[in-house]
């Protein structure tokens, strides 16, 4: 299948009378991938799929499609298919009267339609309940009924707006490998919106992380879970340890009376205000008296063992205790009260723009 | 989150249709109604046109001010009378088991669905002196000779709550039917009687409600025509009655129209505080 | 506390029942005159009801001025709530106000205001008269039932057709105007309930020459009693009854007049 479905949003921005809900989004988004709109709520990523499919006007900027600017069109005439937040199920119409509308509305004779909804259905593996009412099926049956209904006519993009949020977690996981493998057998263009970054980080071959209406970075996902670009990043996926220190003329950041060794750190002038970002299970916990590489003395405040893993929390003398986490295999025998020294290597270190 | 369309020149079309039906058959008639109060009546005829305040004038006349009067008295009973009966009831109801609830509920319908004129013809005869109440109670011996309640002003009253206590039972079962079982309970764990529940936990909660019921009663009777006809004599007679009396019989048109402007004025009036209640009491909420 | 509910409860009951069964043993009385105790029983006031003349023509009447006057009411309160609701008209709270003032006046006032405007319009007297009066005036049922309606409706679900290429007037013919139909129903059978027993502005506007069903009644009541009223009124009663014990049955009654259904099914 050739790849169609290349996205360029130029300078968008959006606003709601007093409220700016996007305030300036530049991306160019591959075609074939599946791209996830990642941020809390309120950041705009849902303003900004709906302008995808033209169901807000930009107050400013432009969309295009494949090269196409498809700005001024409207929705009915945009090649997409969305799966909506509410799922947004025709309640009147059966499931193969749902999967078939777009068919239907086409004028698409009806031994044709009901074909290709079998084949829609046996995609999703919903085979057999064309006729079913949608009040008798099951949350995750709607969710793929949805799917299925967003697909029927192969569009070019394929948007998903908070898909998942309405099912419980462990059929939430499910579907995310499952729409996962579904994409990549079609090979079409997906946006998909979360605010679950395991979510994003499980299905998507591109990440782009939103705060208040803007771009914090966009990626692959172990690239920006490893080098977040901002502390806002940094905390969003996964947790993080972040520490504030000073840049010293050697490329060294000074915090409290220790000087600590960065891999790979942007230039920097002396005196600068820094911020690492450390993930917690990069840290250990050493009980040695002068430990190697990046160290900082502390005393424990507080251990969780949760049996697949635990974490250690120690005052350091920082604002916020700093995290160590690790497998039960790397659990030094530490409880509360002890002192001990948080060690970490120079390339877990990440220079993160505050 | 859904912006409202930009309207087009074919949803002007659309919308004007509907609009100029209600403008042609409800404003334009209003509008009539404003010039006949001030046209001439013509004595023991009809009207013509013309202009002269003496049908307003009558607004103040001691006959007129009588009717108001009663008219308000007998609303505003009338929603006393109802929103004590119709409150208690409808908490107890919406508290049963399913299956006298929902018997019970179908009798409030079914009396709902009777019409003013049988609601009149049944209860002038429940009272009255041929086939009635005290011909029940003489038959049992507790009574010495039948009696007529009708017409009479009590009649007038019972009639109109019979007609306005279904639909108080149905603004108020909503928001009964939703009140949380949970809050009854903890007010009995804190040791308070169910009397005492109600009265000091059901009750404030559901002021409000009990507000709009109260002037829903008020609202509704004041406007009720056939109650009044049927069971009550002419000094009980309300103020829709006594308009469509004088409209037709005395064929005083003009006088009729003018009153009828009153009583569209006093309406929108207890609407206007019925609406200025509410918002306050959501804002205390 | 158990005591006072079970008095107030039977004293409701009682209130509310007692003119359902007045009318049900006055209906089966022998005699024309009424009577307690009755003296005979029979149904021959309800063969009356069928075969005189009168009565048949005053149920025709009503039932061809509330069929009528209903299906007006919605047609005029499908487009007006519509469009209220989807577009952004300047004024439209001002002109919701004007769609739902007929109905929140007195009916006198609707009554008396019709009247002369048919008067002068020299039309006077005649059923169209009193179907259009009917329809102005009970309109606010639909065009509230389609307005709440149209605002509980999911906004995804028209954006949704959209997104699979159906035009706004395609959206509305396939998705939108199916969904309203209940809401249709509903207002129409509203309308049609109380149009069927309305006096008033069917008394002013054309009383003389259309006499409907409730200014029959009216009429007998003042100038001579038959219990073939009394007969009518059990014929309405064991409609709505039946059509309430129904909509009990299958539908679901309770929720409909606003119970909150996680609550209902916590109780045996």
């Amino acid at each position: 299948m050739e790849a169609r479905g290349g996205l360029k949003l130029q300078g968008l921005v959006k606003r709601f009378g007093e409220v700016t809900a996007v305030a300036g989004v530049d991306l160019e988004l591959p075609a074939g991938r599946l791209i996830s709109f990642l941020g809390p709520s309120g950041c705009g990523k849902t303003t900004l799929l709906r302008m995808i499919a033209g169901l807000e006007t930009p107050t400013k900027g432009r969309v295009f499609l494949d090269g196409e600017d498809i700005t001024d069109r409207a929705p009915h005439t945009r090649d997409i298919g969305m799966v909506f937040q509410t799922l947004a199920l025709f309640p009147h119409l059966s499931v193969g009267g749902n999967i078939g509308y777009g068919l239907r509305i086409r004028d698409v004779p009806k031994d044709q339609v009901s074909g290709r909804v079998e084949e829609l259905l046996a995609l999703v593996s919903l085979e057999g309940l064309a006729d079913r009412r949608i009040s008798q099926l099951s949350g995750g049956q709607r969710q793929r009924v949805a799917t299925a209904r967003a697909l029927a006519l192969q569009p070019r993009l394929f948007l998903l707006d908070e898909p998942l949020s309405a099912l419980d977690a462990n059929l939430r996981e499910q579907l995310q490998v499952e729409l996962r493998l579904l994409q990549q057998k079609l090979g079409i263009t997906t946006i998909m919106v979360t605010h679950d970054q395991r979510e994003a980080l499980t299905m998507s071959d591109l990440v782009v992380v939103m705060q208040a209406g803007r771009v914090e970075q966009v990626g692959e996902p172990l690239a920006v879970y490893r080098r977040p670009a901002t502390a806002f990043v940094a905390r969003f996926i996964g947790s993080t340890n972040l520490l504030e220190g000073r840049a010293t003329a050697s490329g060294r950041v000074r915090l409290m009376d220790r000087e600590l060794d960065v891999t790979d750190a942007p230039p920097m002038t002396e005196g600068e205000r820094v911020v690492l970002s450390v993930r917690p299970e990069e840290a250990h916990l050493s009980v040695a008296d002068r430990p190697a590489g990046n160290a900082l003395p502390g005393t424990v405040v507080f251990v969780r063992d949760l049996g697949e893993f635990f974490e250690c929390y120690v005052d350091c003398g920082l604002p916020d205790p700093v995290v160590v986490a690790g497998s039960p295999r790397e659990r030094v025998g530490v409880s509360q009260g002890d002192r001990v020294t948080v060690q970490f290597p120079p390339e877990a270190c990440v220079v993160v723009r505050a | 989150m859904t912006e409202r369309r930009k309207p087009t020149r074919g949803t002007y079309l659309v919308l004007g249709v509907p609009l100029a039906f209600l403008g042609v058959f409800f404003l334009l008639p209003f509008g009539i109604m404003v010039a006949t109060s001030f046209y001439h009546r013509i004595p023991g005829g009809f009207y013509e046109a013309g202009f002269e305040l003496a049908s307003w004038r009558r607004l103040f006349s001691g006959v007129f001010l009588e009717r108001t009067g009663f008219s308000l008295l007998i609303s505003l009973l009338a929603g006393g009378v109802c929103i004590v009966v119709a409150f208690p009831f409808t908490y107890f109801l919406s508290r049963m088991r399913r299956r006298p609830h929902v018997a019970l509920l179908i009798v409030v319908m079914s009396a709902l669905s009777l019409s003013e004129v049988i609601v009149g013809f049944t209860w002038s005869v429940l009272l009255g002196r041929a086939a009635g109440l005290s011909n029940i109670m003489v038959w049992l011996g507790l009574m010495d000779e039948a009696r007529a309640y009708q017409p009479g002003f009590l009649a007038v009253l019972l009639g109109l709550c019979y007609i306005a206590f279904p639909y108080c039972v149905l603004t108020l079962y909503p928001s009964l039917s939703r009140l949380d079982r949970e809050v009854t309970e903890a007010a009995q764990t804190l040791g308070a009687s169910p009397w005492r529940t109600f009265w000091t936990v059901v009750v404030p909660i559901s002021r409000p409600i009990i507000m709009a019921g109260f002037l829903l009663v008020f609202v509704f009777t004041l406007g009720s025509y056939l109650i009044s006809a049927i069971l009550g004599r002419p000094e009980h007679w309300t103020l829709s009655v006594f308009i469509s009396d004088q409209a037709s019989f005395n064929a005083n048109v003009p006088f009729a129209a003018a009153m009828a402007l009153f009583l569209t004025v006093l309406s929108l009036a207890m609407v206007g505080i019925v609406m200025l209640i509410e918002s306050r009491t959501r804002g205390a909420a | 506390m158990r005591a006072a509910k079970w008095v107030l409860t039977t004293v409701v009951l009682l209130f509310l029942l007692a003119p359902l069964l007045v009318v049900a043993i006055v209906s089966i009385n022998q005699n024309r005159y009424m009577d307690f105790p009755p003296e005979g029983f029979s149904f021959h006031w309800y063969a009356e009801l069928f075969n005189d003349i009168g009565w048949r023509s005053a149920i025709q009447k009503s039932l061809t001025v509330a069929t009528a006057s209903a299906a007006l009411a919605v047609a005029v309160a499908t487009p007006f709530a519509y469009v209220l609701r989807a577009y952004r008209i300047r004024l439209s709270p001002l002109l919701y106000a004007v769609g739902i003032l007929p109905f929140m006046l007195p009916p006198v006032i609707s009554a008396l205001g019709a009247q002369v405007f048919w008067n002068s319009t020299g039309h006077a007297g005649q059923i169209e008269n009193v179907i259009i009066a009917h329809a102005v005036f009970f309109s606010t049922l639909p065009l509230i039932t389609i307005s709440l309606a149209m605002e509980t409706m999911d906004p995804a679900l028209p954006e949704a057709a959209q997104t699979l290429g159906a035009s706004p007037r395609t959206t509305f013919r396939t998705i939108t105007l199916p969904l309203l139909v209940p809401s249709m129903i509903t207002g129409f059978a509203a309308a049609f309930v109380l149009s069927l027993n309305e006096y008033i502005i069917a008394y002013l506007v054309a009383g003389f020459s259309v006499e409907t069903l409730p200014i029959k009644i009216f009429n007998s009541l003042r100038y001579g009693f038959t219990p073939t009223i009394a007969a009518v009124s059990v014929v309405f009663i064991l409609i709505a009854a039946s059509v309430f014990t129904l909509f009990a049955i299958f539908g679901n009654l309770l929720r409909f007049l606003g119970a909150d259904p996680a609550i209902l099914d916590r109780q045996p």
